[in-house]
């Protein structure tokens, strides 16, 4: 008989448990029995082209949508059940930001700090808009931002409640260069504090780089898993055009 | 339960601070409202007998049109930047966004009742200056956005939402509509309180019970 303390221990072992996930809209079925683990301070890159069902994970991964089959766990918790407790635990950075135009960088911050009950938000927000680089910038409005500067403000927006697992979706997307460098850099210092990091991104070079392990997604399946060690670009991009066909 | 109430008014307080920050639903609420009574005005006599006749259904036409299009702004909002996803993410039961995104609403539907109301009371020269005015048009207003909130937000994913909105909204509506005019045109006709009773209890149901529906149908109503 398993002890209840040693279930739990073992479940807690992984941060994130995908079992034989499946999600269809109507007759289209776009995952197709997924199955992944991530140990706490993981960084997963997914790769796939369009069309392959990455958001469509992410989004199950951070409860937007609910899988059509199978099981997801995080941080130990069922997804059907624990919503709200999964909720806490996670943040997510997309290609669209979550702010209000209106509203300026340090309201966003605070209703969404309010919304999850952050303890000391004050606090919280000068230490987050400092991180991100925008503490002079705390009372302009949004939509006087830079697309760059936005996207840094999502990711203090994602951050607010100090969550163990974060889900990034294509979050370069629309960032020039020097912006999408910033980025990196402050998701990098991000996951330094021993995040679980799930991202999705079209650029190897860059999942590559950030990410300790990889993912290639195709037609809704995992086509290629692997650790990201002893793998240059190269081989990765290799490994990308075998596993999805692009370039043919 | 207190906590619930504070993100309702946390999700209230950052839609009045937008829409003070714009005034984009304010005016064109307004002036769309003005509109309709400024025209119907010139078509008929002030004070006359069919002016009496047709006066309440002028009004509550005026309202019911500016509430579609202050309901149909709702949900956009939420749509740009992808914010209805941030709020989904957020800890919450999701019929908080609900009745804060309704709470808003009803909060500003109300401000421009109280702003047509003495206009359409001097210029078609009729008293609707009494509280039996006022209780009327709490409850009417109270169904009106219940409903208006939540096919907002069922509609906000659709291309064609500004049709889809009033095409779903009317029929629903008629009842609450109905009742709103008949009572205004009592009142009008110097009926007692009493004699509204039925109009009035109309309204109050269909705003209870859509107020509940809405509110344990919303999460799947913001489901993808």
């Amino acid at each position: 008989m398993v002890d209840k303390e040693d279930r739990v221990t073992r479940n807690n072992d992984f941060t994130i448990e995908v079992h034989g996930v499946t999600k269809s809209f109507g007759y289209h079925l776009v995952l197709r029995g997924i199955d992944l683990q991530l140990k706490r301070g993981e960084f997963l890159a997914i790769f796939g082209r369009n069309g392959a069902g990455k958001t469509t994970f992410l989004k199950v991964l951070a409860t937007l949508l609910k899988p059509s089959s199978g099981s997801v766990r995080l941080a130990g918790l069922d997804l059907n059940d624990n919503s709200m407790e999964i909720q806490r635990k996670i943040g997510v950075v997309s290609h669209q930001t979550f702010l209000y135009d209106e509203l300026t960088a340090y309201e966003n911050l605070r209703f969404y700090g309010r919304m999850y009950d952050v303890p000391d938000l004050e606090e919280r927000i000068h230490e987050l808009l400092a991180k991100v680089g925008l503490t002079s910038r705390i009372h302009d409005r949004v939509r006087t931002l830079s697309r760059g500067m936005q996207q840094r403000l999502a990711i203090a927006r994602a951050m607010v409640h100090d969550p163990s697992i974060l889900l990034l979706d294509e979050p370069e997307t629309g960032l020039d260069q020097y912006a999408s460098a910033m980025l990196r850099e402050l998701l990098v210092t991000f996951d330094a504090e021993e995040r679980t990091v799930v991202m999705t991104t079209h650029s190897l070079e860059r999942g590559l780089q950030m990410g300790n392990r990889t993912v290639i997604l195709s037609k809704g399946r995992i086509a290629y898993e692997g650790s990201n060690k002893d793998l240059n670009l190269t081989e990765l991009q290799e490994i990308y055009r075998r596993y999805t066909g692009a370039g043919q | 339960m207190s906590k619930s109430i504070g993100k309702i008014l946390v999700i209230l307080r950052k839609d009045l601070i937008s829409e003070a920050r714009t005034r984009d639903v304010a005016a064109s609420v307004l002036i769309f409202a003005l509109l309709v009574i400024v025209i119907f005005n010139f078509a008929f006599e002030p004070g006359g007998e069919t002016t009496k006749l047709v006066a309440p259904g002028i009004l509550w036409v005026a309202i019911t049109f500016a509430g579609v299009l202050s309901f149909n702004r709702s949900f956009v909002l939420e749509k740009e930047n992808g914010c209805l996803e941030g709020l989904k993410l957020c800890p919450i039961n999701k019929e908080i966004i609900y009745l804060g995104k309704m709470l808003g609403s009803l909060l500003f539907l109300l401000i421009v009742e109280i702003i047509i109301f003495p206009i359409f009371s001097v210029l078609f020269n009729l008293p609707l200056f009494m509280p039996k005015v006022a209780l009327i048009a709490v409850l009417a207003t109270v169904g009106l956005v219940s409903v208006g909130i939540l096919f907002s937000a069922l509609s906000v994913h659709t291309k064609a939402r500004e049709i889809l909105l009033p095409i779903l909204f009317f029929p629903v509506c008629a009842p609450v509509i109905i009742a709103a005019v008949e009572a205004t045109g009592m009142v009008l006709q110097g009926e007692a309180l009493g004699s509204l009773s039925s109009w009035l209890q109309i309204m109050a149901v269909f705003d209870v019970v859509f107020v509940v529906v809405s509110v344990l149908i919303f999460e799947f109503v913001i489901e993808e």
